[in-house]
């Protein structure tokens, strides 16, 4: 399909692929902003939470922390290869970043496997149900962004769409800073 | 239906149902919101019917069942506001006009416009579908508290409950794709010349409106898809035995709910501004003024919501910074009516089909405005909570949204759409009905609510403290006046069909506007622009001295 004039134009001097991006992330800031108020709000009117909390395996959410983050700077070593003209690198490195992310979601697999073999559901109480269905959210933000980390990567090797490596990159780091809200709230308070 | 005719080379299924052209995809959502229009229509006449005559059998449906009752009410709430409203006002104008008003030649991303309609139309087909599963339709009001609407033993309508759920959110998604095309193309892709303060104020109100939807709807996103959580999958988050907390959702629903009634009320201020404006021949009074009240009015309406629930048992000293903030907002939208009045003042008034729509806005929706103070009040509204008064006070609000703008606008743009002219006098014989209709049916409904009437109540004889037979009257009024109001939109539609073929061939600018969507040809052919347009001013200069010609078009280098 030819792309309309419209998608070209930039009346406000930023590049309408960041622009839409940055609106995106806003959007979804009011998600999880919404859905983290509720939760805090919750917490704080049981303590008793804190016995249900303790049974997350913070070793295993420390461990997911350092990968995503450290996956990160991949995503803006990709950007930079992507600024320099270097389509193929900035591939790479894209491709890198998907398997910190594949090695998340697989921690995350075998953490909730042993949660739930413990009894843990998603129907266990308050916690359980907060537990599973934010970081589940959180869970579907990093396989979405891994699945189009890859086919922007598949573009950019071929030195196509260029402009993409940043904006998945800047998705990327959306969903970083995300975990970095969920790990403390989660897995630490007590 | 010539607007869709110049993708050149496409066959129907690409042309119609595949396309990716800003106004097709208009025309798509303006049918389909239209049919939906006539669907929540119907219900209405069945609701009203029962309450005229309880129990009786009601001519095209048949004797209505409690629990049919509530799924109609509920039912009627949800597509007005969700399948109506939003796409007919946002969608459909903001489709069909930003592209044109800012001068580009579509949407910055058309695909994701494309799966904007697929996704919001796959939600209404999961809506209508909701009233053959078992149980019926979702019948716990249009506002879905839990803990009625997280329980199938409580709403007898399991299947329902979670149909709705989930084509609301589709719905929900569907708006978040579609505003975000609509704010970028604004931000980026206007034509070269066009500064910020030379965007047309409709362009301007879709753009607001599309920001506050998301801002407003991304915490109920999460919090529908626990509502579902708990309705199916055993959680509890609106569960006091299981630790959760049902102010919660109407905390999460009225956080959006509230600034929703400034999403669709901002596109309606935007159409009447256009319109007010080419039919006094004046400038815009004030064009800074209504666009900085319009992000007054969005911050505002995020710090509101509370006042939907002061007899929900939120704390008192909350409930007065409610009352506050509820009451602070009516200033920015009566100085946007003031504005609008100001235009008029010293203006040479043509009385066109859409310029009385336009003054029609701003007479009914002050009423509904003075009457929200008495429930925006925490003290008034404990006693007016509830009742018909508020039904009343809301419909004096929405009706002017939903159908006296859209009614304006459609008027406006027809040439535009469709490449024909409205028949003037059917249009005049439609508004007059219309509008005295529409004002027999609420009015005796703010008599009744005043008196005590409880909203969503099946039958008044069955409550010895709500029967009331003196009120029979006045609710059979009602009743009656919405049966005048339906056969007057029989004329609307005529008019709208015989028109698509047999009315007046429309010019490119039959009302001699300045705004750039009259520079090309009525229908616009794909692509709009034959040479993109450049902006040498501002969308209202009408009647400027010195000029021979009293408007004076946006792309006229001067």
């Amino acid at each position: 399909m030819m792309k309309p004039i419209a998608t070209s134009r930039s009346a406000t001097g930023i590049p309408t692929a960041r622009l839409v991006t940055w609106w995106v992330i806003a959007s979804e800031i009011f998600i999880f902003g919404g859905l983290l108020a509720s939760y805090v709000m919750h917490r704080l009117a049981h303590p008793e939470w804190a016995a249900a909390a303790a049974h997350t395996n913070e070793w295993a959410g420390g461990f997911n922390t350092f990968v995503l983050l450290t996956s990160s700077l991949s995503a803006v070593l990709a950007h930079k290869a992507a600024d320099s003209g270097d389509g193929p690198k900035a591939a790479r490195f894209l491709r890198l970043t998907a398997l910190g992310g594949v090695i998340f979601l697989t921690v995350k697999a075998f953490e909730w496997t042993h949660e739930i073999r413990e009894g843990f559901v998603l129907a266990s109480g308050g916690f359980w149900s907060f537990y599973y269905f934010v970081a589940g959210l959180h869970a579907l933000h990093v396989l979405a962004g891994l699945i189009i980390m890859l086919f922007v990567a598949v573009d950019a090797a071929k030195n196509q769409e260029l402009q993409r490596v940043e904006c998945v990159g800047l998705y990327w780091h959306f969903v970083d800073i995300i975990w970095i809200f969920l790990f403390p709230l989660l897995y630490i308070a007590r | 239906m010539s607007t869709q005719a110049h993708q050149a080379g496409a066959g129907f299924f690409r042309k119609y149902l595949w396309a990716t052209d800003h106004k097709i995809i208009a025309m798509q959502y303006l049918f389909t919101g239209m049919i939906m229009a006539i669907i929540g229509g119907f219900m209405a006449y069945v609701f009203r019917m029962q309450l005229a005559f309880p129990s009786q059998h009601v001519p095209g449906y048949g004797v209505v069942s409690p629990g049919e009752y509530n799924s109609l009410v509920t039912m009627h709430g949800t597509i007005m506001i969700f399948w109506v409203a939003m796409p007919v006002l946002i969608a459909a104008f903001g489709n069909f006009l930003i592209p044109l008003m800012v001068g580009c030649d579509d949407m910055a991303f058309p695909r994701i416009n494309r799966l904007s309609f697929q996704v919001f139309f796959l939600s209404a087909v999961v809506l209508l579908a909701s009233f053959l599963v078992k149980g019926g339709a979702f019948g716990g009001a249009w506002t879905a508290y839990p803990p009625l609407s997280a329980s199938g033993a409580y709403n007898l309508e399991p299947i329902g409950a979670s149909m709705w759920l989930v084509a609301v959110a589709l719905e929900f998604v569907a708006f978040l794709l579609g505003g975000i095309n609509f704010v970028v193309t604004t931000l980026n892709g206007r034509a070269p010349g066009m500064k910020m303060y030379d965007i047309p104020i409709m362009v301007w109100m879709v753009v607001l409106a599309s920001i506050l939807f998301m801002f407003s709807v991304g915490p109920l996103i999460a919090g529908a898809v626990m509502l579902f959580f708990d309705q199916n999958l055993g959680t509890g988050f609106y569960n006091p035995t299981q630790g959760g907390d049902p102010l919660l959702w109407q905390h999460l629903f009225w956080f959006f709910g509230h600034p929703e009634v400034y999403v669709v009320l901002l596109p309606a201020m935007g159409i009447v501004a256009e319109v007010l404006s080419v039919f006094s021949r004046k400038k815009l009074f004030g064009y800074k003024t209504v666009l900085h009240t319009a992000w007054g009015v969005g911050v505002l309406s995020f710090v509101v919501w509370a006042h939907h629930q002061f007899v929900a048992g939120i704390d008192p000293r909350m409930a007065n910074v409610f009352t506050i903030t509820t009451l602070l907002i009516s200033i920015p939208v009566a100085e946007m009516v003031f504005v609008y009045i100001a235009t008029l003042y010293g203006g040479s008034i043509r009385l066109t089909t859409p310029m009385l729509w336009a003054l029609a806005f701003i007479a009914e929706f002050m009423i509904g405005g003075v009457s929200g103070i008495f429930l925006g009040a925490s003290a008034s509204d404990i006693y007016f909570h509830d009742t018909y008064f508020l039904v009343a006070h809301f419909h004096y609000t929405f009706f002017p949204i939903a159908f006296i703008a859209v009614f304006a606008g459609l008027t406006y743009w027809y040439p535009k759409m469709f490449g024909r002219m409205l028949n003037e006098t059917l249009g005049k014989i439609h508004f007059w009905g219309t509008i005295i209709a529409v004002n027999v049916i609420f009015i005796p409904l703010f008599i009744t609510g005043a008196a005590g009437d409880q909203r969503r109540i099946y039958s008044y004889a069955q409550f010895s403290e709500q029967a009331r037979p003196g009120l029979q009257d006045l609710r059979m009024t009602a009743t009656f006046a919405l049966l005048v109001f339906i056969a007057f939109q029989f004329v609307f539609l005529f008019n709208f069909l015989w028109s698509l073929r047999r009315g007046k061939r429309a010019e490119a600018n039959p009302w001699l506007a300045n705004t750039l969507e009259w520079t090309v040809p009525s229908p616009p052919p794909h692509g709009n622009f034959a040479e993109l347009p450049t902006v040498y001013r501002g969308p209202y200069e009408y009647g400027s001295p010195g000029r021979e010609l009293d408007y004076w078009p946006q792309n006229a280098p001067s």
